[in-house]
């Protein structure tokens, strides 16, 4: 295929940054409110995201051609729930704490919007290769975006950032960054959940709002300046 | 009569106390995307009884007399999953045959069901929790209703929002997630408002 350099990469990127499943396209909300109590569930819930929706996207992309039109939505939502189902006795077996954390958010992956979104949207249109990429990309953004909610969640609730309870085989640390006794135990809520993914996604509006008035700003500008510019080639030749 | 009023306690306590929207974190996409209107988070929450209800009542025989006795009970999620998606079809054929003014009004929330977590997750839930059916059933009303419930209060909160004069950041989904917050914590007060009924 002779695509242009740089285009794997950016197909890598936008799931990353500029169509971010959560914080830009708001999907797959309900775990992202649910398994960001503590920064390891977080990342435990983002990867075995990834694997679900890698393995479906590759496997949707390689079957585009056989699937009929009609019955894309059920054979997708099967495909979807295989994996599921595979990486819930996975992690039954060899992660089981991270298996109780999640509980039954692990089978809600079925549900989640964004695998049967990018089944639909990309993997049914595109080639294998460019569909991994893509599934990486969402799965990777997606994992970073509960990741940094989880991080707030975690130090506001508990006032201590811990590591090593569902990942066993790390050493366990814990490192206290508020003194004990002035957590804001709220923040481990529900209604921290809430509140902090209203927070983060209050700043992206803002840092949008900012850049499109700056833009504005600048083309105004640049149109004074042009219309002056203008003004000041006609007074010349008006005085010539 | 003990069987009945444990019943009923459990449909209130999973509509209130355990809220799927606001503790449980079950349907947050529709409750955020279909809940500009009254009217139409009104269509979304009677669907979901529907379909939570009969969901509830064909997954637990399901599994307890079919999966579990033929050894796969492994296969559960893809099972409830199939049956979700093509009872919705069938609970939309059957209203659109029935009651054409009702599928009007539901019709294009029904589709949007399949992709509700409440509805799989309710399924789910409870086998993995291992109730019994009458609990199951209890857990399935009272879910569905809880859903209802919050969906519409809502609504009705958001079209205030509409009008009100927030910080230009916040408009939208910022300030309905703060709603909810606020919800949230307003639902935190009945924690354990059983806990001198049931011993």
């Amino acid at each position: 295929m002779g695509k242009e350099k740089g285009a794997t990469k950016r197909n890598f990127l936008k799931g990353i940054v500029n169509e971010n499943p959560l914080l830009v396209s708001i999907l797959g909300t309900c775990p992202a409110l649910a398994t960001t109590k503590s920064v390891e569930a977080a990342i435990g819930m983002g990867l075995l995201f990834t694997i679900v929706l890698v393995c479906s996207n590759v496997l949707v992309s390689l079957l585009r051609k056989l699937i009929s039109e009609e019955i894309r939505t059920p054979a997708y939502i099967v495909i979807i729930a295989t994996f599921v189902t595979i990486v819930k006795m996975l992690t039954n077996a060899f992660l089981p704490e991270l298996y109780s954390t999640l509980g039954v958010f692990i089978s809600l992956i079925v549900v989640n919007c964004i695998v049967l979104g990018r089944a639909e949207a990309y993997a049914s249109k595109n080639g294998v290769f460019d569909s991994f990429i893509d599934a990486l990309g969402m799965g990777a953004g997606y994992t970073l975006a509960i990741m940094l909610m989880a991080l707030f969640r975690e130090i506001l609730g508990t006032g201590a950032f811990a590591f090593g309870k569902i990942f066993t085989f790390i050493p366990y640390f814990k490192l206290q960054i508020i003194p004990v006794g002035y957590e804001i135990s709220i923040f481990q809520n529900p209604a921290g959940a809430f509140i902090v993914f209203a927070t983060i996604l209050a700043v992206i509006a803002f840092i949008k709002n900012r850049k499109t008035e700056l833009k504005t700003i600048k083309e105004r500008e640049e149109k004074i300046r042009k219309q002056q510019e203008a003004k000041a080639l006609a007074a010349q030749g008006g005085n010539k | 009569m003990s069987v009945f009023i444990s019943f009923i306690l459990a449909i209130i306590s999973s509509m209130l106390i355990d809220n799927v929207v606001l503790s449980r974190f079950y349907g947050i996409c529709p409750f955020l995307g279909v809940s500009r209107k009254v009217k139409s988070s009104l269509g979304m929450g009677i669907a979901v009884v529907f379909v939570i209800v009969l969901a509830t009542v064909i997954c637990w025989p399901l599994y307890n007399y079919v999966l579990v006795p033929a050894g796969i009970a492994f296969m559960d999620t893809v099972a409830y999953i199939l049956v979700i998606a093509s009872l919705v079809q069938l609970v939309g054929l059957f209203i659109k045959k029935y009651s054409p003014s009702l599928y009007k009004s539901l019709g294009i929330y029904l589709p949007l069901i399949t992709t509700n977590c409440a509805v799989l997750g309710v399924a789910q839930s409870n086998t993995d929790q291992g109730l019994n059916f009458l609990q199951s059933l209890a857990n399935g009303v009272g879910t569905s209703i809880g859903f209802l419930l919050i969906i519409v209060t809502f609504s009705c909160i958001r079209t205030r929002l509409e009008s009100a004069n927030t910080p230009k950041a916040f408009k939208g989904l910022p300030i309905a997630l703060i709603t909810a917050a606020i919800m949230a914590i307003a639902f935190m007060g009945l924690q354990g408002l059983f806990s001198g009924i049931i011993v």
